[in-house]
């Protein structure tokens, strides 16, 4: 099981915050996951598709590549807009 | 505390003052100080709500200040960044470095908001006449961050 959130435009437009999903086999990586999201379809392949898509692993920045592990804290946000 | 992630207004003259104190041998205070402005993109703005990762703000501004901290000679650093709704004119981000000179100081405190504006987890959502709108991240800001990522090892 992992953890998935969602921040902001993201989290308006797929109309929730974050939710757990099960690690298979198939899940390595947070590009795994993106491409799992991309399937569900509709606003979820609108959004996993952009290409200024930031994500962050347990809390730190990381790139689409990077491995995942059971428990692990996702997310994904558009690009930040802070200071 | 370093880093202070809070809904209140700041009080500029205090932050700066906190950045020396009994601290002598500081030569050099540079603050920043972003305020909500009444135009964007040529709309004009109502009020700004500042929306974040709680958890991840802290630490992605900690790595900052820890690369700031390995680049330059800092004595201290104070990074308050207001999260929730606000209104035009109002106080969003300070970032203060004191430093023995001048220049690790002024350096120091661009670094630290151009990756603040390109690495930290906020995001703001105006709400304009024509409706509410995600404020959109600027291409002179991942430049404004780039210039300094040519300069590492």
């Amino acid at each position: 099981m992992i953890l998935i959130n969602y921040f902001a435009r993201y989290r308006e437009q797929l109309g929730i915050g974050g939710e757990k999903i099960a690690l298979n086999a198939s899940l390595k990586s947070i590009d795994d996951v993106r491409k799992l999201l991309i399937s569900r379809g509709h606003i979820w392949e609108e959004v996993f598709s952009e290409n200024s898509l930031m994500c962050a692993l347990n809390q730190e920045l990381c790139t689409l590549d990077a491995s995942i592990e059971e428990f692990d804290e996702v997310a994904f946000f558009p690009q930040v807009t802070g200071g | 505390m370093t880093i202070q992630i809070q809904t209140e207004a700041f009080n500029l003259g205090e932050l700066n003052s906190r950045l020396h104190a009994e601290d002598n041998s500081v030569g050099a205070v540079v603050t920043f100080a972003g305020y909500v402005r009444d135009i964007n993109q040529g709309e004009k703005v109502n009020n700004l709500y500042l929306e974040h990762y709680p958890g991840m703000t802290e630490r992605s501004l900690q790595l900052i200040i820890d690369q700031a901290n390995d680049r330059w000679p800092l004595q201290r650093v104070k990074i308050v960044h207001r999260v929730g709704l606000l209104n035009v004119s109002d106080p969003i981000v300070f970032v203060g470095v004191a430093s023995e000179h001048r220049q690790a100081a002024f350096d120091a405190c661009a670094f630290l908001m151009d990756y603040l504006k390109t690495r930290a987890p906020f995001w703001k959502r105006e709400e304009t006449q024509s409706g509410d709108r995600w404020v959109s991240s600027r291409e002179s800001d991942q430049l404004a961050a780039s210039r300094w990522e040519s300069r590492d090892e």
